[in-house]
């Protein structure tokens, strides 16, 4: 009895702790949601935007700002850094590797590739640049999976066979820009990454791949925490242990690659924001998931509004944003940790 | 009610344990013991379907268990191995992992669940701990949490990879009297052990291995008497009657 009533009231606590952050996060990313739609190079009052989305005068420039350029950014920004960070928290997860992310599995090795590859032989075109990042987020992964499978699909395999698998594309790459190096400029633009001139339509399958991506994750959210127990006992608990990490490699490259695909690589999100996450509400995936889905996609908006304020009217791209606040963050995750600890 | 029929098994088609027949009784510890390296684990592997086999079968109750599906095979079988990830959460949390077989498409524990996990915790004397997060616990501890995830998991057969292993002489005992009562409790047990004092003074059965081939398979004192153990392990072994009640021990020292 007394368990029950211990177990009954940390279960209580713990449930409107996590509503409360989740709250907390959702009431965040609507004002920043509004602070994005609102800042930029024309300031736009929040009557306006109301005003403007309520009359949809084609002919106003302030709804067409709003409905060309700050929206379909914004909503960028906001498919981008969930889609990352909850890449970041599925191979975390599932290699059981703080240090894990997109990069890891090949998945920005592949859509680079792919972009350099569609900049030196289909140059000026923005359309297949996205198809193409996203197919080389896939193929890299799956290639970087069949590998590591031959020898049992470890969590160590699967991570040695990314660092492999990437070093080889990675040369391919740069293989690519030799012959052409009027790729480079394309590319440059591509690996800092940024949401500046991201159309609706360039979005929507990523967009739709996303959501998708994102359901599935959450539904199988709680089998990703009987994976952490390691293979062997996970497998004893009815879990297909190579088939559900097969599903969620799959999961966190369709989400990665359908962000890099109108985003470009941005760096540190998928590293940083499962971290922050965790801080929060801890490791269950459960909860662990929506929070870094919302958490990432107000650090990205964020990080994106400073781009086009801090040199107003000139804009700096938003991966160096990222990656100022992010490297100096990922330095203390290494200092912080003692020896031996990176490995969880 | 765990027959294994002519089974041979290993990794990357070395043979590791070669035609094993075996038949582990209803209620009852068996405890496999035999020299490093000689095949104790992949055989508790193989007999829990961890491990497939290259040939031969393994059935319970005469049904073939490469048939059963996953989660249907988790509520007959469960299996803890000596080495585990230590997970970042919480006693109840892990305890609560033993009911993911019967856990619907939701996974939303009901409150038979959160009932069982509570009375799992409760007979392992956890009850203080319920909140504590694992990496907290010490080993012995963090050993009688995970043998309640097992509890919870509710099967009639538990498989033990060396469940003794680095715990002082007192958690070493009390995890053998748990696995004492969950026998009481009507459940099959095979585990490994290094001890072998203990794995003779608490089995039903002993199975004794050398190179990966049952050596003996008996009661503890005509294992013992069959001086298999001697010869395998290269030492000298003696029965001794200890305390007021004559509890058989046994000694072992180099030959």
């Amino acid at each position: 009895m007394e368990a029950h009533n211990k177990s009954l009231y940390i279960y209580k606590n713990r449930k409107s702790y996590n509503v409360t952050v989740i709250a907390f996060l959702t009431i965040l990313l609507v004002f920043v949601i509004f602070l994005s739609i609102s800042f930029g190079s024309t300031k736009i009052s929040l009557p306006a935007i109301f005003s403007a989305l309520k009359e949809r005068d084609t002919a106003s420039k302030i709804y067409r700002i709003i409905n060309y350029v700050r929206i379909p950014r914004t909503l960028a920004a906001v498919l981008a850094g969930s889609a990352l960070s909850i890449s970041g928290v599925i191979l975390q997860s599932v290699l059981n590797n703080s240090l894990a992310g997109p990069s890891i599995i090949g998945v920005n090795s592949g859509a680079g590739l792919f972009a350099v590859l569609i900049a030196a032989f289909l140059p000026g075109s923005i359309y297949y640049t996205t198809i193409g990042a996203f197919l080389g987020a896939i193929l890299s992964v799956l290639l970087v999976y069949f590998i590591a499978r031959k020898t049992g699909a470890s969590r160590m395999a699967i991570v040695l066979s990314g660092v492999a698998v990437s070093s080889f594309i990675g040369a391919m790459t740069d293989t690519v820009i030799t012959l052409k190096p009027d790729a480079v400029m394309d590319r440059t633009a591509f690996i800092i990454g940024g949401f500046s001139g991201v159309t609706l339509d360039q979005m929507s399958l990523a967009g739709f791949c996303i959501i998708v991506a994102f359901a599935l994750s959450l539904i199988l959210s709680y089998d990703m925490n009987i994976l952490a127990l390691g293979d062997e006992s996970a497998k004893s608990l009815g879990l297909n242990v190579g088939r559900i990490r097969f599903l969620y490699l799959i999961l966190a490259a369709v989400l990665a690659g359908s962000a890099i695909s109108f985003a470009g690589l941005l760096g540190f999100i998928g590293l940083i924001v499962p971290h922050v996450s965790r801080l929060l509400v801890g490791y269950d995936n459960r909860i662990l998931l929506p929070v870094s889905a919302l958490l990432g996609s107000t650090f990205t908006l964020f990080c994106d509004l400073l781009a086009r304020v801090i040199f107003a009217p000139y804009e700096i791209p938003v991966g160096i944003i990222m990656s100022f606040l992010g490297g100096p963050f990922f330095i203390w995750l290494l200092l912080r940790r003692k020896r031996g600890q990176l490995y969880d | 009610m765990i027959r294994l029929i002519n089974v041979t098994a290993g990794y990357d088609k070395v043979e590791i344990i070669k035609n094993i027949d075996l038949f582990f009784e209803e209620g009852t510890i068996t405890t496999i013991i035999g020299k490093n390296g000689c095949g104790k684990t992949t055989l508790l592997k193989t007999a829990s379907n961890l491990l497939k086999p290259f040939s031969g079968q393994i059935t319970i109750k005469g049904k073939n268990i490469s048939h059963i599906p996953n989660k249907e095979l988790a509520k007959k079988l469960s299996f803890l191995p000596q080495l585990r990830s230590v997970p970042n959460i919480t006693v109840y949390n892990l305890v609560m992992h033993g009911r993911y077989p019967y856990l619907g498409f939701t996974r939303t524990p009901q409150k038979r669940d959160r009932q069982i996990v509570e009375e799992a915790i409760e007979s392992m004397n956890l009850d203080g701990y319920i909140h504590k997060n694992i990496q907290e616990l010490s080993g012995g501890q963090r050993q009688k949490v995970y043998l309640a995830m097992t509890l919870a998991q509710n099967t009639d057969i538990i498989f033990l990879d060396e469940p003794t292993t680095y715990l002082d002489i007192n958690h070493q005992l009390e995890i053998l009297e748990i696995i004492k009562k969950l026998k009481h409790m009507g459940k099959t047990i095979v585990m490994v052990l290094h001890d072998l004092n203990n794995a003779l003074s608490y089995s039903d059965k002993i199975c004794l291995m050398e190179n990966g081939r049952i050596a003996i398979y008996d009661m503890p004192q005509a294992v013992f008497e069959s001086r298999e153990i001697d010869r395998i392990f290269n030492i000298s072994s003696t029965q001794v009657e200890a305390g007021d009640e004559g509890v058989k021990q046994y000694l072992f020292c180099l030959k």
